[in-house]
């Protein structure tokens, strides 16, 4: 309980210092008023607009206010659309949130169970040709594997439309289909890296003392993989797939840009080519939130598997 | 080295793959320097989108450019961002890495919470929010990546620098009169070697894919300069219009790249590990 | 009880030399035997392949091992399994690391009954706690809910004890069970061992490069030198009028105010 009490002030601790650090490097560099006046205002415009933006006060007062307004769940107004930029992101944060979670359940449905195969088979032919794959795989970046899922799926296959977003919007089931394949060009680099990695930290485990006692006990392979290496294995396994998700938000802005998708990155996007910096801000800090509450989930989940963290 | 024998039994296949993979790379894009088949921003009217042929080895692009020169370009402008990312994250990293290591103190615990709470965060996502403030261009694409890659090297050279400061053969040196930076420098570094090259290669991998990303988004080097990232995103948009090849030859170049880093890396880790 | 007969083991990695060279000994009902050597001598290795546990593509095995008269060498291994845990339990050198960190102390002891018997979990747990009070743990009741890492080394040890002996086999395997341990926890598992092979009649084939140790427990030595038994006979004989020159050696290293104090 202690534990988790110091993550959390950890977690709070953090947000404070993110939502701090994106409000203050836009406010200090970004002034949008030349972006919104144009570059031949008179001062006295540019002194007015700033006034009328709240731009004029001291910066931990703005801070403060901009906090309070969007803990409320008032994050401004957007410059360059003059929308509330809380619907701007609320309309788009789903899809950007199913198309990671989509990739998230992909990574851990497909590479335990790999994982667990190449360690089970180590040095048999599965395992030397997941070896080599797995490798190979991490080279790929997610976009250019978007292209080439594109390419095979799309233009030979015909298996989906590419770009045509918004044909599948309210049909589901071909909602799920569509979004498949952006999902598996974020999950696949990640299943190659959570395969290996469970793989190498299994092996470990395999050859700790406790193994040998479980054999002394009578049980086989398999009986000491799932009743005690496995979990040993697991617990760094956690972190990384925490990590994971992370990267795969941050991969998820790529993807939405290959595969056309409407979320939350393309208006990350076209806000920093716009210098739309409320809704460049919000994002950040919505992102950072998650990433954030992801890590402490990551933590609690590894304090459930490892006791050894609880006294600590 | 008491293992030795174990060791070569096995061939250490990623090392050599990987640096096969590595050096013929690194020899095409220091020709691109020098020489490329065309003139990379030449565009040829007469053979607008051709496939490859012996003339043009990967074709031209919608404007008839040459993709063979064009990639060697870009390649080449990655390959730079790497280096000059790696070279800054490595040397501030080592440096940071190796006081906070040695000396100890809150100094270290504040530095090391500032690494955890970089790295918690992806770093595309960091680098786009910076260059969103600063604007594109190549030395902000440089800077912004190398100094988000400095807390992962001073993670590892602090590691090493810890485990080593308190072995017997430090203290001896400590007792016979060696000053502090000379034992950081002439003892405990070359210790932490074989640990940084590996992350040094890792380094370089994830330096070309950050890069690559961020000019595919069109956030990272400015529009008039050559990058596979950007070539990537307009290949794309021809993909569906008949000149395939144009993404596939480039999207290849910097799997090869990537590859090539990453299988050195692998290589290392494991020849470490005998 | 147990015969090992002119056991040969090399590992494939070194096949030019015979790890175990022909040990032959035998154990009877409820005796206590001590296997003496350096660290090299064959001795653990020899352990290991009476409770089975030498990896068996790194390993080649030759001659015979019969725990009342079954053969274990080269055995099916499911025949094997059958008896490891239940007639034939092991107790490692290192405690700390002998148990899986992230399981409760009480799911350990009570393991070998999960894989061996269809008791329910409240017999089991009977069992494993009447083990753990058999083998002088303070509070079962508490500890069975336990981690390995909230424990000391000597309790950890106990912990191992109380696990090999709830099956109730008849050979409990000692590999080195003490050394880990400091010298007053030692001379505590000592008399743990002894106590339980009074009152269960156990069989404790106990492993050791320290020749006090083994006095102190065990009626008969064999000692282990290159991978061959060079003397066996009772533990006190031994001691006093060893015949082989090794062994002779052996008890000459011992420090002198030691052999003065015994």
């Amino acid at each position: 309980m202690k534990y988790l009490i110091q993550k959390f002030c950890t977690l709070i601790i953090t947000l404070f210092i993110v939502s701090f650090l994106a409000f203050a490097a836009f406010q200090l560099i970004g002034d949008p008023t030349t972006a919104m006046l144009g570059t031949n205002a008179t001062p006295e415009q540019i002194a007015e607009l700033q006034h009328t933006l709240g731009l004029d006060r001291p910066l931990l007062v703005r801070y403060g206010e901009w906090l309070l307004h969007f803990l409320q769940g008032d994050m401004g107004v957007s410059y360059s659309y003059n929308l509330p930029v809380a619907d701007m992101v609320g309309e788009k944060l789903p899809i950007t949130f199913i198309l990671t979670m989509m990739a998230f359940a992909l990574t851990v449905v497909v590479s335990i169970p790999l994982g667990i195969l190449t360690a089970r088979r180590e040095g048999g032919v599965l395992d030397q040709a997941m070896t080599v794959l797995d490798q190979v795989v991490m080279s790929i970046p997610p976009f250019f594997i978007g292209i080439l899922l594109t390419c095979v799926f799309g233009l030979i296959l015909h298996l989906f439309q590419p770009g045509n977003f918004d044909a599948v919007r309210g049909h589901p089931l071909q909602y799920l289909g569509f979004m498949l394949f952006p999902a598996l060009s974020i999950a696949i680099p990640r299943i190659a890296m959570t395969v290996k990695m469970l793989r190498s930290s299994i092996l470990e485990q395999m050859g700790q003392d406790y193994i040998r006692t479980g054999y002394s006990r009578g049980l086989d392979k398999s009986g000491v993989l799932w009743r005690h290496a496995l979990r040993n294995a697991l617990i760094p396994v956690v972190t990384f797939i925490a990590v994971s998700v992370a990267e795969m938000v941050a991969g998820s802005i790529v993807i939405e840009q290959v595969f056309s998708i409407p979320g939350i990155g393309r208006l990350l996007l076209a806000s920093i080519a716009n210098r739309d910096f409320p809704v460049v801000q919000a994002i950040v800090v919505i992102l950072a939130l998650w990433v954030v509450v992801v890590n402490f989930i990551a933590d609690v989940l590894y304090q459930c598997i490892d006791p050894r963290i609880r006294l600590n | 080295m008491k293992k030795k024998q174990y060791s070569e039994q096995k061939k250490n296949w990623f090392l050599y793959v990987g640096g096969a993979i590595t050096i013929v790379m690194a020899a095409l894009i220091v020709l691109g320097y020098f020489w490329t088949p065309y003139d990379p921003g030449a565009m040829d009217a007469a053979c607008k989108g051709a496939p490859p042929s012996l003339a043009h080895i990967m074709g031209t692009d919608n404007f008839g450019r040459d993709i063979f020169s064009r990639v060697l370009q870009g390649a080449g402008m990655t390959f730079f961002i790497a280096v000059c990312v790696v070279a800054i994250g490595a040397v501030c990293g080592t440096v940071i890495g190796g006081l906070t290591g040695y000396f100890g103190g809150w100094g270290d615990e504040a530095l090391m919470r500032v690494c955890d709470a970089i790295t918690a965060f992806p770093s595309i996502l960091l680098a786009l929010v910076v260059i969103a403030v600063l604007g594109p261009g190549k030395w902000n694409v440089i800077w912004v990546l190398g100094i988000l890659f400095i807390p992962s090297f001073a993670r590892i050279v602090r590691g090493e620098f810890v485990k080593c400061k308190n072995l017997n053969y430090i203290r001896s040196a400590r007792l016979m009169g060696a000053g502090h930076v000379r034992i950081m420098v002439r003892h405990i570094l070359p210790n932490a070697l074989p640990v940084l090259l590996p992350a040094i290669s890792i380094g370089f991998n994830n330096a070309v894919l950050a890069e690559a990303s961020m000019s595919f988004l069109g956030v990272g080097v400015s529009p008039t300069e050559p990058s596979l990232g950007r070539m990537l995103s307009d290949g794309q948009s021809y993909l569906l219009r008949g000149l395939p090849w144009y993404a596939l030859f480039v999207g290849f170049t910097i799997v090869l790249l990537i590859l090539g880093f990453s299988l050195l890396s692998e290589g290392l880790q494991q020849r470490r590990r005998r | 009880m147990l015969d090992v007969i002119d056991l040969k083991v090399r590992f494939l990695s070194r096949p030019e030399k015979y790890a175990v060279d022909g040990v032959s000994f035998h154990m009877d009902d409820g005796e206590i035997l001590g296997l003496v050597g350096e660290s090299g001598s064959g001795k653990s290795v020899t352990a290991m392949a009476i409770s089975g546990l030498l990896p068996r593509r790194k390993t080649e095995c030759s001659g015979s091992i019969l725990l009342d008269g079954q053969e274990m060498l080269n055995a099916d291994r499911d025949a094997v399994r059958r008896i490891q845990g239940k007639d034939l339990s092991v107790v490692f050198q290192e405690p700390m690391t002998s148990l899986d960190p992230v399981v409760r102390i009480g799911r350990q002891v009570e393991e070998s009954l999960r894989i061996h018997t269809k008791l329910d979990a409240a017999a089991r747990k009977a069992a494993a706690l009447k083990a753990m009070a058999e083998a002088e743990l303070p509070d079962p009741e508490q500890l069975y809910r336990k981690y390995p890492h909230e424990l000391s080394g000597g309790m950890l040890q106990r912990v191992m004890i109380a696990a090999a002996i709830v099956s109730g086999p008849k050979l409990l395997l000692a590999d080195e069970p003490t050394t880990a341990l400091d010298v007053t926890i030692q001379a505590q598992i000592l008399e743990l061992l002894k106590k339980i092979n009074r009152e269960r009649g156990m069989g404790i084939l106990f492993i050791s490069h320290n020749l006090n140790v083994v006095r102190k427990l065990c009626s008969r030595v064999a000692v282990m030198h290159k991978g061959r038994i060079v003397e066996t006979g009772a533990a006190e004989d031994v001691f006093h009028h060893p015949r082989d020159p090794y062994t002779q050696r052996l008890i000459a290293a011992i420090p002198s105010r030691d052999k003065r104090l015994r």
